[in-house]
């Protein structure tokens, strides 16, 4: 009797603080290690020594989703649009309305509610330029920092690319 | 001193109380069912035009259940913002066959939908903004399926697709 309540109590306990963790990560903010080598070298800039723990860890903020406002240059998290288990992370270049140029050397214009993401690595990443504009609905948050290994924690910056975008007027 | 200390204990455990409420709101809004308010003419006659009260499951998107035929709630790929409500015509690997604008012309067009998509169309052909007009949408931007109707009272009970 005494040991059936301890334990009722104990997973009670630990229930709650997996809700609790759970409304965290999905609202404020969460913790997610980046795989592969498409965003080097702003993440994992030496992937090819094939060693797993050496993943960046960083940090994604989720406050941004309540309006859904990026800027150029934004690293952000999303579904795959053909593949809606895989979460990608890659740069945000263009957003509504920009015009682009695609590598079919064609110029497109971003349509309402999309933006073009692309990868830092441009060797070897799965991004726009493959799958075209994707809905801003898959982004799933903002990389902030990056907070492990301890000796590259830092802010993860903007960059933008010239000569890519031309705003629309 | 103990005063503090009682009002701190008092203050901890009311915190621990809200915060354990707002967790399983989350968990219940986001994982199990929520309730939703439809409007709009696009799925008339399914739907009424002024607006019903229906429950939303987020189950089934989860473990890939819906097919064709169910009526599902999506963000909207022109506005993330924004919620719309739509039924299921294909899913990947489909051939759709529709009217892209049946006022002015019934020529049909053929697609088929690419991997990791869905085609979604609402019932009501002539006002709905849909797959025909921005093409397929991508699963990931599913976010339930609508399952029980609770307002109007005419209709309440389970949701029939």
């Amino acid at each position: 009797m005494g040991s059936g309540s301890l334990l009722w109590n104990l997973t009670k306990k630990y229930l709650t603080a997996g809700v609790i963790g759970l409304t965290i990560t999905d609202r404020f903010a969460s913790i997610v290690p980046v795989r592969g080598g498409s965003m080097s070298p702003t993440f994992n800039p030496r992937t090819n020594t094939g060693l797993g723990s050496l993943d960046d860890r960083v940090l994604i903020e989720k406050f941004c989703l309540a309006k859904y406002k990026f800027s150029h240059g934004d690293v952000v998290v999303f579904r795959s649009p053909s593949d809606h288990k895989q979460k990608l992370i890659k740069r945000i270049i263009g957003l509504p309305g920009d015009w682009i140029g695609t590598p079919q050397n064609d110029v497109i214009k971003i349509p309402e509610g999309h933006c073009w993401v692309e990868g830092d690595n441009p060797v070897s990443s799965m991004d726009s330029r493959t799958f075209g504009p994707i809905p801003l609905g898959l982004v799933h948050g903002r990389a902030t920092t990056i907070v492990w290994p301890p000796q590259r924690i830092c802010q993860v910056e903007k960059r933008i690319p010239r000569d890519r975008v031309s705003p629309s007027a | 001193m103990s005063a503090w200390k009682s009002i701190a204990k008092e203050a901890f455990t009311q915190t621990c109380l809200v915060a354990k409420f707002l967790g399983f709101l989350h968990l219940t809004n986001n994982y199990l069912f929520s309730p939703t308010l439809v409007y709009g003419p696009s799925m008339l006659p399914t739907l009424n035009l002024t607006g019903d009260v229906l429950l939303v499951e987020h189950v089934s998107h989860r473990i890939q259940k819906v097919g064709p035929g169910d009526v599902v709630l999506v963000r909207s790929p022109l506005d993330p913002t924004k919620m719309v409500t739509k039924r299921i015509v294909g899913m990947e690997g489909d051939q759709i066959n529709f009217l892209p604008d049946p006022s002015i012309t019934d020529i049909c067009r053929t697609i088929m939908v690419p991997k990791g998509h869905i085609w979604i169309q609402g019932d009501n052909m002539h006002a709905s903004c849909d797959s025909r007009h921005y093409g397929p949408v991508p699963y990931g931007l599913v976010q339930g399926k609508l399952f029980f109707r609770v307002w109007p009272p005419s209709g309440f009970g389970s949701f029939d697709q």
